[in-house]
Formats: C-alpha cells, sequence, structure tokens
C-alpha cells in the first residue's frame, strides 16, 4: 500500500515503513537504546530525505522509548533519581552540542563531521563492549557460572563530594560523574541526532557501576526527554517532522519494543551486551565503509534557500 | 488610424493563414492526496489551419511539462586523506523539480539550436546557472551531475518520439509524474515546428496540489511549527502508552 507522506514528499510502502519501525522498535526494547542511530540511515536508504529522517527518527525513538519505559517500569527497572541527574546533565550537554553543530554548519563539513562522530564513537563503544562482554561470557563457561562481581569498586570517584542515596541502583556516589556523564551524551545526540542510549548503557555500566538490571530502564527514561526535545526543535526551526511517517515507525515500533523487552529479559546479560556490541560494530563499519569507498556518484544535489 | 489597422491586417494575415495549436488536458489539477502514487496526464490537441498545410518538411510537436523551479546546491566528493568528502559545491540559481519533454522525433533533427536558445526547450536551456564558472574548475560538470542524478530520479525525462501525431494535425502524449511530486503550478508548452523552425506554441497550467490530511498536516506544520511538534510528542507518547497497555492486557 503506497502512502504520500506530507512533509517528506514522497510516497513509500506504508508496510516497509511498518517493518522498518518493528525492527528497530524491537532492538530499542531489547537493549535499551533509542534506535535513532538504525533509523535514521535506513530512512535516508529508502528515500526520505535527510533533514526530515534526523526530525521523524527523533519523533519514533520518543514512542519506543516510553513504551519500554513502561515495559521496564514493572519490573522496577528505572532508577529515577539517577535519570533525573543524567536527565539535567544531557540538558545542558544538548545546548553545547547544538551551538557546536551550528558552528560545524557554518564550516560547511557538517555532514563528514557527523559521519565521523558515527564511525569514532559507535566503532570504540562497540569494540570495548564486545571485548569485555566476550571475556565475562567465557569466563562464566568456564568457571560454569557467573563470576562473583564485587557489587561496586571503590576509587578516586568515590571521594567526590556531593554524594547522593540511589536506591534502585544501590549506589552511593557524588552526582558529578552522571552529570557529566549526561552532558557528554548530550553534545554527542545534538551532534549525531540520535538519542545517545548505546553510549550511556555502556557508561552506566562500566562508570557508574550500576547493575545491568536498572540500565536499560534508566537510560530509556534518559532518552524519552532528549529526543521530545529534539523533536520539538526541528519542528519548530525547520518543519522536518512528518507526523505521517512518524506514525507508521511508531505503530511498528511500539509493537517491536514490546516484543524486544520480553526477549531481552530471557537473554544473559553477557549474551545482550555482545549483541549490542555487534550490532553496533555493524553501523559503525558500514559508515566507515561510505567513506573509504569511492562512491559511484561523486556528486550530490541538495536543495537550498533562495 | 485606418493605415495602421491596414498595416496590421497585413501583418497579421499571414500569421492568421498559418498553424494554430488547439490543446486540452485531460485533467489541470492534480490532488495529492494520502494515497498518491504518482499520476499520467494526457495531453492533446490539433493543429487548427485556415489554408492547406505549406510547403518546408513535416509538421513537428514538442510538448514540454516543467514543475516549479528551485535553487540547488550541487556538491563533488573528492578524496582528502582516505576518506570521500565534499570539496567542492556549486550553487545553481534556478533547477525545475520536475522537466519532462516530449516529442515526435530525435530533438536535434526537428530543432534548431538558436530555437531551442530562444524558447528554453531541453533541459540544459531550463536550467539556470550563471556565474558558476566562479564557484568552481569543471563547473560545466556539476550542470551535467545534475542533470544525471535527477534522470536517475525520474524527475528529468526526455521522451523522444513519445508524442503520436496522426495525418499531421491531430496529437497525443502522456506523461506520468512520479510519486515524488513537489506542490506547485506545472507549466504545461506545446510547440509546432516546421523544419526545425518553431512555427506555434501554446501554454497551459497544471495546478498540483496536496489535499485533505496530507493538506492540513502541511500547513499545521508551517503555520503552527510549535503546535504540530507537540502534538507529535502526543501521538508519539499515546501510541507507546497504547502499545504497552495492550500488550499487558493481552498476557494477562
Amino acid at each position: 500500500m503506497q502512502l504520500y507522506l506530507p512533509i517528506a514528499e514522497v510516497s513509500v510502502n506504508a508496510f516497509l515503513i511498518l517493518g522498518l519501525g518493528g525492527i528497530v522498535g524491537f532492538l530499542s526494547g531489547m537493549f535499551g537504546v533509542g534506535g535513532g542511530f538504525l533509523i535514521t540511515p535506513l530512512l535516508f536508504f529508502i528515500g526520505v530525505p535527510p533533514a526530515v529522517a534526523v526530525a521523524t527518527g527523533a519523533n519514533q525513538v520518543v514512542a519506543s522509548s516510553i513504551s519500554g519505559v513502561l515495559a521496564q517500569l514493572r519490573r522496577k527497572g528505572v532508577d529515577f533519581t539517577m535519570g533525573t541527574v543524567l536527565l539535567v546533565g544531557g540538558v545542558i550537554g544538548s545546548a553545547i552540542g547544538v551551538w557546536i553543530f551550528a558552528w560545524m554548519t557554518r564550516r560547511g563539513q557538517v555532514d563528514l563531521f557527523v559521519q565521523l562522530s558515527y564511525v569514532i564513537f559507535l566503532g570504540l563503544i562497540g569494540a570495548m563492549m564486545f571485548q569485555e562482554s566476550l571475556r565475562s561470557l567465557l569466563q562464566s563457561r568456564k568457571s560454569g557460572g557467573a563470576p562473583i562481581r564485587r557489587a561496586h569498586v571503590h576509587s578516586w570517584v568515590h571521594g567526590l563530594p556531593f554524594k547522593m542515596k540511589f536506591r534502585a541502583s544501590g549506589l552511593y556516589i557524588s552526582v558529578i560523574p552522571p552529570l557529566l556523564i549526561g552532558a557528554s551524551v548530550g553534545v554527542l545526540s545534538a551532534i549525531m541526532g540520535v538519542g545517545g542510549g548505546f553510549i550511556l548503557v555502556p557508561a552506566m555500566i562500566y562508570l557508574l557501576g550500576m547493575p545491568t538490571k536498572v540500565v536499560i530502564g534508566t537510560s530509556l527514561f534518559q532518552i524519552i526527554f532528549v529526543t521530545a526535545f529534539t523533536t520539538v526543535m526541528h519542528a519548530v526551526t525547520s518543519q522536518t517532522v512528518d507526523m505521517l511517517l512518524a506514525l507508521l515507525l511508531i505503530l511498528g515500533g511500539v509493537v517491536g519494543a514490546q516484543i524486544g523487552t520480553r526477549v531481552g529479559v530471557r537473554l544473559k546479560a553477557e549474551q545482550l551486551r555482545i549483541l549490542l556490541s555487534l550490532l553496533v560494530l555493524t553501523v559503525s563499519l558500514r559508515i566507515a565503509i561510505d567513506l573509504l569507498v569511492m562512491p559511484s556518484e561523486l556528486y550530490s544535489v541538495a536543495g537550498v534557500l533562495p | 488610424m485606418i493605415r495602421a489597422v491596414a498595416l496590421y491586417l497585413l501583418l497579421a494575415l499571414p500569421a492568421a493563414a498559418q498553424e494554430v495549436i488547439v490543446a486540452g488536458l485531460s485533467q489541470n489539477r492534480v490532488s495529492i492526496t494520502a494515497d498518491f502514487d504518482g499520476s499520467e496526464i494526457l495531453i492533446y490537441g490539433a493543429v487548427k489551419r485556415e489554408a492547406p498545410p505549406p510547403e518546408g518538411g513535416p509538421i513537428e510537436v514538442i510538448i514540454t511539462v516543467e514543475g516549479p523551479s528551485t535553487p540547488v546546491a550541487v556538491r563533488r566528493k573528492g578524496r582528502v586523506a582516505g576518506i570521500w568528502v565534499n570539496t567542492a559545491s556549486v550553487r545553481i540559481d534556478s533547477a525545475p523539480s520536475f522537466y519532462a519533454v516530449a516529442s515526435t522525433g530525435p530533438l536535434r533533427h526537428i530543432l534548431s539550436d538558436t530555437e531551442n536558445l530562444r524558447h528554453g526547450i531541453t533541459i540544459d536551456r531550463v536550467i539556470r546557472a550563471i556565474g558558476i564558472s566562479a564557484e568552481a574548475d569543471r563547473s560545466g560538470e556539476f550542470v551535467e551531475a545534475l542533470m544525471r542524478v535527477r534522470t536517475g530520479e525520474g524527475r528529468y525525462r526526455v521522451l523522444e518520439g513519445k508524442v503520436e501525431l496522426t495525418e499531421d494535425t491531430l496529437f497525443r502524449t502522456d506523461i506520468v509524474l512520479p510519486s515524488n511530486l513537489t506542490e506547485g503550478e506545472y507549466k504545461v508548452r506545446l510547440f509546432l515546428l516546421r523544419a526545425k523552425q518553431v512555427i506555434a506554441s501554446q501554454e497551459r497550467v497544471i495546478g498540483v496540489r496536496k489535499e485533505g490530511l496530507e493538506r492540513f498536516l502541511f500547513n499545521l506544520a508551517q503555520e503552527r511549527p510549535l503546535i504540530y511538534g507537540l502534538l507529535s510528542l502526543v501521538l508519539a507518547a499515546v501510541a507507546g502508552w497504547g502499545a504497552s497497555t495492550a500488550f499487558r492486557l493481552m498476557r494477562a
């Protein structure tokens, strides 16, 4: 069934979009990532203009994150205190990111900058997660069970002031590290047009030492607000949010997110992390190839303001 | 006064004796609704003559359909430190969003260069790219690239031999408007040629407009962007909550 999109001004197959939303929603629910880093390149691939793809992708992520958070909420997988602290940092970081983005646009190389950010950050985080989760998976195989890990390792992080109790995470740490993490994710999400879950999830696990059980829900909680902010910003500044496209993606996405969350619960934390790292590495590699291989068409056409 | 009228008649007489176009369109408006998947326009007409057809070779017909024009940026990638990046950019003042040219025969056989230049018939004569040579070297390649890319997208079409001409009088052609259509006025031009010279022309307009839901959403996004943005969020929240609840009820 063909459907004409009023803002994107292209006609697309409605079932293709529903399926696309479903796949991304599934991954989103399973891993606690927003899926922005997947949906945007996929939409671009089926002929949606890049600006519309970025803005509408953000809108879709809002819905799948809400659906995911509600599922996580019932299994007490959201640390609201931590989420709020991360969000405060995120808003500050996003403002800085928007400023950097505007500066890069003036320099005329924003596309390259975005692509390089994708390759570097996705590649780095994917490789780190893959290595770590592979090691712990092998360890748990050898010892015949999950390794006994200390709840939290004491380091200089714990000597910082402004300590707060994060009950759901079982942590009593300073608010400075989560604020900084939230801010750096905010910067990256504004530049790359994503929610930032793929950075937030490993940062919460490895830097803050939060239990995997609450990481996904808390990440989704923060992503809702970051992407909601992004959606409204895009709608107001460039009118590039396509509501009809978003609706289709959302319908597919919310269903996918529900299934994904349930599948995610059944998998072991190590397996989950190894799968996420492979996904992140694939996307990073795909963009890297685009940059390295000579394109079949060297020229591109873009509309400009009169 | 009488002399002026006489002069006018003298000048007008040969013109009246020549051939004129009488043209029609199967539709003069195209509505883009939610299920819009391209549209086919039938352009037809006849050559009206007061006298028997003059000498000077067979009659030929060229029909063009031109969508609204916008300025575009054409960028060229180059290899810098091993990666492909945009290294050169050219701004083209005006390029139509859609352009189709249909004719009774190969354009270079039926149309002279001067007539093409005067009337702006082929795509390269319609694209306005003044002063681009200062922006990049080999700037002509950017215009060629624009035509190549848009031809690949189905936006620019050359349909040589697709105008059917019956008994040197009746003609018709079908122009397919693609599904990625932009709103605006689409200009239809019809040219009558003899011995590579344009002897008559005619213009029509097709109005392409979004309708219904498409119209409503587009207007809302343009005129009330904040409300539109917030509405998108409400939609997302309702759908997210709805799916979550539906799944819980299904499992309960």
